[in-house]
């Protein structure tokens, strides 16, 4: 099962009006990866994120997920696949009117049968787990930094225990100490829980520290795809640009140094 | 797994029930199945019912674990431990063990100082707080007024900076717009006046008194007060959203380091075109809750707008109009002052401008009511 992939994108067609932004896109994620996304502004990244998670059917394609098709089927089965999937957005959009614990807990009332005590117990580890204090729970998401929002975004998207984590930029906004910290959470997260992750961001830093495998969105489709250093061998001239411009060369040399 | 998913239609694939089970063995307890968020709660009681000194727990048959499921297993240790007793794992897979470590490292620890409950003193320093905070409050509209009075005796001085388009721009919004709800809800008060007053003045055949009933009530009272009700729901909520989604885009911050005077910019236009446009909206409101009046009066009594006019111009004193206008100028900057602190205390979220923008429309009509019965003992003082 670990070679089919857990995510597979067919001839996928997004348009707004007569702005085509994907056109018979291709895009396969495999079952464990950490996968970086990336592309200059207006490539569609988040509209490919949110295609796949669910929030905008495209024009045309295919989308499986786990091994289903997940635009053509009953309402049922898309409920499933979203309670397998958790999105952390970019501010985190935390229901504001809840403190961070509600807010995890929410994705956990839909359960039935769930333990009250449990389910509190286990808002609080994931809370944890994303590396927030104990008392960030009893917070409401206006009393919190944008990074704790972040990290509040991301416990409530691991809130079920999903197999798929979509981050929309995670480390956009975040001071550097702060962005490799997240980084480490998230390498952390994908190892112990087995997670699949589907990442979309322009932090360098955070791709040469996380990513298994960049896929770069270019000409309304999933130009190339590959690890970091497939990347650097690329002449594509926007990717080549991406991966060896000054900021590039910078996070390429710390990363040898510190290795 | 496969296989099964092969066969199995859809849904049932994609969610399989997720079953646990604990039983006692020789050597000890052994869990099989999924332990998992949706099946641990059914387990509870049987994990509770595991002790001993040195418990065996064969995780052999363990086909998925999940985070909920490790933490379920963390608290039985602890349990245990907490009793003297040992826990030894049989059979654990390697990212089983991975999971249960970051868990148990995970688990956080609520602080010791929970809340307690509220003494009679906090109570008390409570109500201190909140009778010091509305002082506070009174105090920063006065100086609010005070501000908006400063900046208009210095643009008399300086009349180059006096901002003409956005007068006219509010004058527009918070007057021109207003006028037909202020119309069509003072010819209802003034048909529902004459309408009343018609009934309760037949029986005692003085039915022609029901119009200094409509003139005076309305002239003096619910005209102007009633218009400037509908106002400071109209405006007072737009002058807090507009002041206050500026404040939360640290536009108002901007403008001060662009020496620019949010005061003379923001405040004095708004609050201005209101001292402009409700005395006017109170004159469209007195004439046709006049003219409603009228006209029920003439299809409910059989009094002719002739003799509705005869008997308005001759039983009703000047006075009636001058005491409802003199309140509206007061009304308007009542209403503009409000509607614009309430703007200057948004902070960086949407939820606090949703909460001063309805908090701010109460105050300006609960400000407005106030101020006129204020007014009422004023003149019944003056013998006015």
């Amino acid at each position: 099962m670990s070679d089919a992939p857990i995510i597979r994108l067919r001839g996928i067609r997004n348009q707004f009006g007569a702005q085509v932004v994907h056109d018979n896109l291709d895009l396969d994620v495999m079952r464990g990866e950490v996968l970086g996304v990336v592309g200059g502004s207006g490539t569609g990244k988040s509209v490919l994120l949110r295609c796949i998670a669910g929030l905008r059917p495209p024009q045309a394609g295919r989308i499986e997920i786990f091994g289903q098709d997940a635009l053509n089927c009953p309402e049922d089965t898309r409920r499933a696949i979203d309670q397998r999937m958790g999105v952390m957005f970019q501010d985190g959009a935390l229901f504001s009117s809840l403190t961070v614990r509600e807010n995890v807990e929410v994705p956990m009332r839909t359960l039935k049968g769930l333990d009250p005590r449990l389910r509190r117990d286990v808002a609080d580890l994931k809370i944890s787990m994303s590396g927030l204090p104990y008392i960030a729970g009893d917070k409401y998401p206006s009393e919190l930094s944008g990074g704790m929002r972040k990290r509040a975004g991301l416990a409530r998207a691991l809130a079920l225990d999903p197999e798929i984590v979509f981050l929309d930029e995670p480390t956009a906004g975040l001071d550097p100490i702060g962005a490799s910290a997240f980084d480490e959470l998230i390498n952390a997260l994908s190892k112990t829980l087995g997670l699949t992750v589907f990442m979309v961001t322009h932090d360098l830093d955070s791709l040469h520290a996380t990513c298994d495998r960049i896929a770069v969105l270019a000409e309304k489709r999933v130009m190339y795809t590959g690890t970091m250093a497939e990347m650097l061998d690329i002449d594509h001239p926007w990717v080549h640009e991406y991966f060896h411009g000054p900021r590039a060369r910078a996070a390429t040399e710390t990363l040898e140094r510190t290795a | 797994m496969t296989a099964r998913s092969r066969t199995a239609p859809g849904a049932a694939h994609l969610q399989p029930r997720e079953v646990a089970h604990v039983a006692a063995t020789e050597e000890g307890w052994r869990i099989e199945g999924v332990l998992s968020l949706r099946s641990v709660s059914a387990v509870l009681p049987a994990l509770a019912r595991i002790e001993g000194a040195d418990v065996t727990l064969d995780l052999s048959g363990l086909e998925r674990l999940d985070t909920a499921g490790a933490y379920a297993l963390y608290q039985t240790e602890v349990r245990i431990a907490q009793a003297g007793g040992h826990v030894r794992y049989q059979g654990l897979g390697s990212d089983h063990a991975a999971l249960m470590e970051r868990v148990a490292a995970a688990v956080p620890t609520p602080p010791d100082d929970a809340p307690t409950a509220k003494s009679l003193t906090d109570r008390l320093e409570d109500l201190g707080r909140m009778v010091a905070g509305a002082g506070a409050f009174v105090g920063q509209l006065c100086a609010m007024l005070g501000m908006f009075i400063a900046r208009l005796v210095r643009m008399i001085r300086h009349p180059y900076e006096f901002r003409m388009t956005a007068l006219v721009h509010h004058a527009d919004e918070v007057g021109w717009r207003a006028v037909p709800i202020v119309m069509l809800m003072s010819f209802l008060i003034g048909v529902v006046l004459a309408f009343q007053g018609a009934v309760q003045l037949r029986q005692f055949g003085a039915e022609i008194f029901v119009v200094d009933l409509i003139a005076i009530s309305i002239l003096r009272e619910l005209g102007i007060l009633l218009t400037a009700i509908i106002v400071a729901g109209r405006t007072a909520s737009s002058f807090t959203a507009a002041i206050g989604s500026m404040k939360m885009r640290e536009e108002i911050d901007a403008m001060r380091t662009l020496a620019i005077d949010p005061v003379t910019v923001l405040f004095v236009p708004r609050i201005l075109a209101l001292l402009i446009t409700l005395p006017i909206l109170g004159m469209v409101a007195n004439l046709l809750g006049l003219f409603g009046g009228m006209m029920m009066a003439w299809i409910e009594l059989g009094i002719s707008p002739g003799v509705f006019l005869a008997r308005l111009l001759e039983g009703t004193s000047l006075d009636h109009v001058l005491v409802g206008f003199s309140k509206a100028p007061v009304f308007a900057i009542i209403i503009g002052v409000i509607g614009c602190h309430a703007g200057m205390q948004v902070g960086g979220n949407a939820e606090s401008l949703g909460r001063q923008t309805s908090a701010s429309v109460v105050r300006a009509i609960f400000a407005v009511i106030l101020a006129n019965a204020l007014f009422s003992v004023f003149f019944a003082l003056m013998g006015i």
